[in-house]
């Protein structure tokens, strides 16, 4: 049996538009819902200084009116319509969703075409806007955890946009313009920019149909060059020490990762799941709820040793290498200075001895159940589709499951060895004011 | 093919010892969801802050036949974690595996309920994550409001107002034999609710659940009575002040009405007008929307047992923090006065009647409903008659709900933040 394949059941179907949308289909006959999403190949790694967080302040203007929905009725339309929607921005991508009943269809291709090309941009709203995302950001800040996670990545990448937090720097939030927001807008909003995925009790002809009728006159634009660049190799160990008021330590660890479509991609995931428990490939719905991780070496070694209260590890499918992180919370009473260097001899007893055949094989177990779990509604699928079609291509998401089951223990162990080094991580600690020196 | 075209077809069955099966099967994906709710919450233990929490988080770390190292084989070979919570009211335990697993986890689920040792080297260590846990806690503002506010609205000795994780002082103190008793005394098959849902037919599920729980034999315990909420209060307010932190979090509430009351619909269109339509209602359309104040302005309704808390929230500026005050007072004093517009109320029903097929997009999401609707007695049928409850509802019924609840000069308000905010 193929979990995967009798989740994703019926038919799939994939079309181009002649103005180069990208449609895919797959019909859930489940219940009686569809799931619509539309996905941008653009979020902060195309963002140049200056403009840090344009992406994201762009996905909040297009929920603010557009040339036939007016500004007050954009939101209320889809719930009207008993849906549900929402947007997220992040390095690679923007995406776009509602999930109604499924003879809504009509009405949320209507929106997703409407937001591509015929946004506003009121100047009013605009400035409206920017307080809003200033105060998004100032919510992340009271995180301790994010605060850190927002150095030790800047720390960890020198030239690669990877760096700045998608939400943006604030200098940038404070200073931007209405025309710099509809001038990105504008570049990276065409449809042979875009994927639009329809999932649920449709029918694929049908669904391709209305595609057609309401994005088919909307015009291809030139394509966007996408900012890119590769991060120089790392050569040195780099720290960074955030002090601030606080009641609790937190310490990450991050590695230089692979590419989704790098070699290394799924050995490392499968060392994930070894070092910290399966988490599965899915940002939308695979970090919720509870993880496989007792049986795992960092919880086994540093967690059941009383050592760290909680740990996880993070490695996400991205276009370019992003970072491995490993995250880790000392009980109280335990030093910083002594769970990194327990943290690191667990890391450094895997390169040195390698890994148990049956550690991969329980890995690889877990994460194929968490291909099955994370597919468990025309949402959760929706996402995935549009998610790997945009970040590794066409096809990639059938694939998954035979590239995970590929992987082998000799894999795991060189990946480790070659990718875990010292040279390149980047440690954090956030240590409380109360408790510093 | 399984579908839910037509609503959900659930199979409730009652084991002879009182241990209560809701079964729904679905075709989604080759999994299932179990979700066991154990009448075991913080409304249920002694004078014991945390007593609860901690005994859901030591409840799967071993048992009579399974040591905490073998139970996390048996559970992480397949994919599984158990996720174990308290809640107010009761403890959950809830777990996806594949179908083709059901039967080992669902063994593993009756002997974790069943037959827990809470082995004290369990204790020692999970008792020490909880209070790394707390003193995270203590530097969120979001989570110090909250607590802040039911604390204000209930007082320290209501199951709705004491702190559900216990503080760093009640979890020391806590003996491994107290877990025990409060086990032996809360888990017993009457307070057990058991619901299965996905690719399993409601017939199998329920032999699993008889195979595994059919033995158990023990008398339903004596119930708690929920208290009721103290008098209504006047205006209260509270700042802690949290140096260091860039937003101000705001709590402001009131008490509002039991889940088994028949005013709880007009309650909760009335809620969804005030602060959860769109990006939360009538509050972000104006601190949100129209102000900029904020990224987060809205509020909720948890109308349970007792009579729940109806709270807003919103996290500002230190700067602004008497602006966005005025704001809530503005909006809150306004619904209560006049009530809501017909358009809003009906957009509101809309909303409700649409959403009712989204609520079964996941099994988790099934589950969830079909324990509510038993806990509350609602019936099987419940997502069938949920349309025509909201039909009934009228305008003037809903401003009848927000003059009772929306007075400003009865709220209750916490701001936690840097000492800007708390000034």
């Amino acid at each position: 049996m193929c979990p995967l394949e009798a989740a994703v059941n019926t038919s799939f179907r994939r079309a181009v538009l002649d103005n180069g949308l990208t449609v895919l289909v797959q019909e859930v006959v489940s219940a009686p819902l569809v799931s619509v999403w539309c996905w941008y190949r653009v979020g902060s790694r195309d963002e140049v200084p200056g403009m840090t967080g344009a992406s994201h302040w762009v996905e909040h203007m297009n929920f603010k009116g557009t040339e036939r929905i007016p500004r007050d009725q954009m939101k209320g339309l889809i719930e009207r319509l008993g849906g549900m929607w929402n947007g997220y921005t992040w390095i690679d991508q923007t995406a776009y969703l509602e999930t109604a009943g499924r003879d809504a269809l009509d009405h949320l291709l209507f929106v997703e075409a409407q937001r591509m090309a015929s946004g506003l941009y009121d100047p009013t709203e605009c400035e409206a806007e920017r307080t809003v995302i200033i105060s998004e950001l100032q919510g992340g800040e009271n995180d301790p955890d994010q605060v850190l996670d927002t150095e030790v990545t800047a720390t960890a990448f020198r030239a690669h946009p990877y760096r700045h937090p998608t939400i943006g720097w604030l200098d940038d939030l404070q200073a931007m313009t209405r025309d710099d927001l509809y001038e990105h807008y504008r570049r990276f909003y065409i449809p042979n920019n875009a994927a639009l995925v329809v999932v649920g009790d449709v029918e694929a002809d049908d669904v391709l149909r209305r595609v057609e009728r309401h994005f088919g006159a909307i015009p291809p634009g030139p394509p966007p060059r996408r900012v890119s660049c590769a991060e120089p190799r790392q050569l040195g160990e780099r720290r960074v020490l955030v002090e601030r008021p606080g009641t609790a330590a937190y310490l990450k660890v991050v590695y230089h990762a692979p590419a989704v479509t790098d070699a290394d991609f799924f050995p490392l995931l499968v060392l994930d799941a070894v070092l910290t428990g399966a988490k599965g490939l899915s940002l939308w719905s695979s970090f919720r709820g509870a993880l496989p991780q007792r049986r795992s070496r960092v919880y086994r070694e540093l967690v059941e040793r009383g050592l760290a209260s909680s740990i996880s590890g993070a490695l996400l499918p991205t276009i370019d290498p992003f970072l491995y992180t490993l995250s880790l919370t000392p009980t109280d009473g335990v030093t910083l200075e002594v769970l990194e260097s327990e943290a690191f001899a667990v890391l450094e007893k895997l390169r040195t001895d390698g890994v148990e055949a049956a550690e991969v094989q329980r890995a690889q177990r877990q994460l194929r159940a968490r291909l099955v779990f994370e597919s468990d509604s025309v949402t959760n699928i929706a996402h995935q589709l549009g998610y790997f079609e945009t970040v590794a291509g066409p096809g990639f998401y059938r694939q998954l499951r035979d590239r995970i089951d590929r992987v082998t223990p000799d894999q795991v162990w060189d990946v480790a060895r070659r990718r875990l080094a010292s040279d390149y991580r980047t440690v954090g600690w956030f240590r409380p004011e109360a408790f510093a020196r | 093919m399984t579908t839910l075209a037509r609503g959900l077809s659930p199979v409730r069955e009652e084991l002879e010892n009182g241990v209560v099966l809701l079964a729904q099967q679905t075709s989604a994906a080759p999994a299932v969801t179990i979700h066991a709710r154990i009448l075991a919450g913080c409304l249920h233990e002694p004078a014991r802050p945390g007593l609860a929490y901690l005994t859901a988080k030591l409840l799967d770390r071993g048992t009579a036949l399974r040591p905490a190292d073998r139970m996390a084989v048996e559970l992480e070979d397949r994919g599984v974690a158990l996720k174990v919570r308290a809640s107010r009211h009761a403890i959950s335990l809830t777990a996806t595996c594949l179908a083709e697993d059901l039967p080992q986890i669902v063994t593993i689920v009756a002997d974790v309920l069943r037959a827990p040792s809470f082995p004290a080297e369990q204790l020692h260590r999970r008792r020490g994550e909880l209070i790394t846990g707390l003193r995270q806690d203590d530097d969120n503002p979001f989570l110090r409001a909250g607590d802040a506010l039911v604390r204000l609205l209930y007082g320290a000795d209501h199951p709705y107002g004491r702190p559900l994780k216990g503080t760093v002082a009640s979890l020391s103190r806590i003996e491994r034999q107290e877990l025990v008793d409060y086990h032996a005394r809360r888990f017993r098959p009457s307070t057990v609710t058991l619901a299965i849902v996905g690719d399993v037919a409601p017939a199998d599920a329920a032999a699993l659940v008889e195979r595994e729980f059919g033995s158990w034999q023990a008398d339903a315990p004596d119930e708690a009575a929920m208290p009721g909420p103290p008098a209504p209060p006047t205006r209260q307010m509270a700042h802690l002040s949290m140096p260091g932190k860039a937003q101000a979090d705001i709590a402001y509430g009131f008490t509002s009405v039991s889940r088994l009351d028949p005013r709880y619909y007009a309650y909760w269109m009335m809620n969804i007008i005030l602060g959860e339509f769109g990006l939360g209602g009538r509050l972000a359309a104006n601190i949100r929307e129209r102000q900029g104040m904020a990224y987060y302005a809205c509020s909720s309704l948890d109308a349970a047992l007792g009579e729940g808390a109806l709270i807003v929230r919103a996290g500002v500026d230190p700067r602004n923090v008497e602006r966005a005050l005025a704001a809530i007072d503005a909006e809150v004093g306004a619904l209560g006065r006049w009530g809501p517009t017909t358009d809003e109320l009906e957009e509101t029903r809309q909303f409700l009647i649409g959403s009712v097929p989204r609520f079964f997009e996941t099994n988790q999401g099934i589950a969830a409903f079909l324990q509510s609707a038993e806990y509350f007695g609602l019936g099987l049928d419940y997502d069938r008659r949920l349309p025509h409850l909201l039909e009934a509802v009228t305008r003037a019924d809903v401003a009848a709900a927000a003059g009772e609840v929306l007075r400003p000069d009865a709220a209750a308000v916490v701001v936690a933040g840097p000492a800007e905010a708390a000034s």
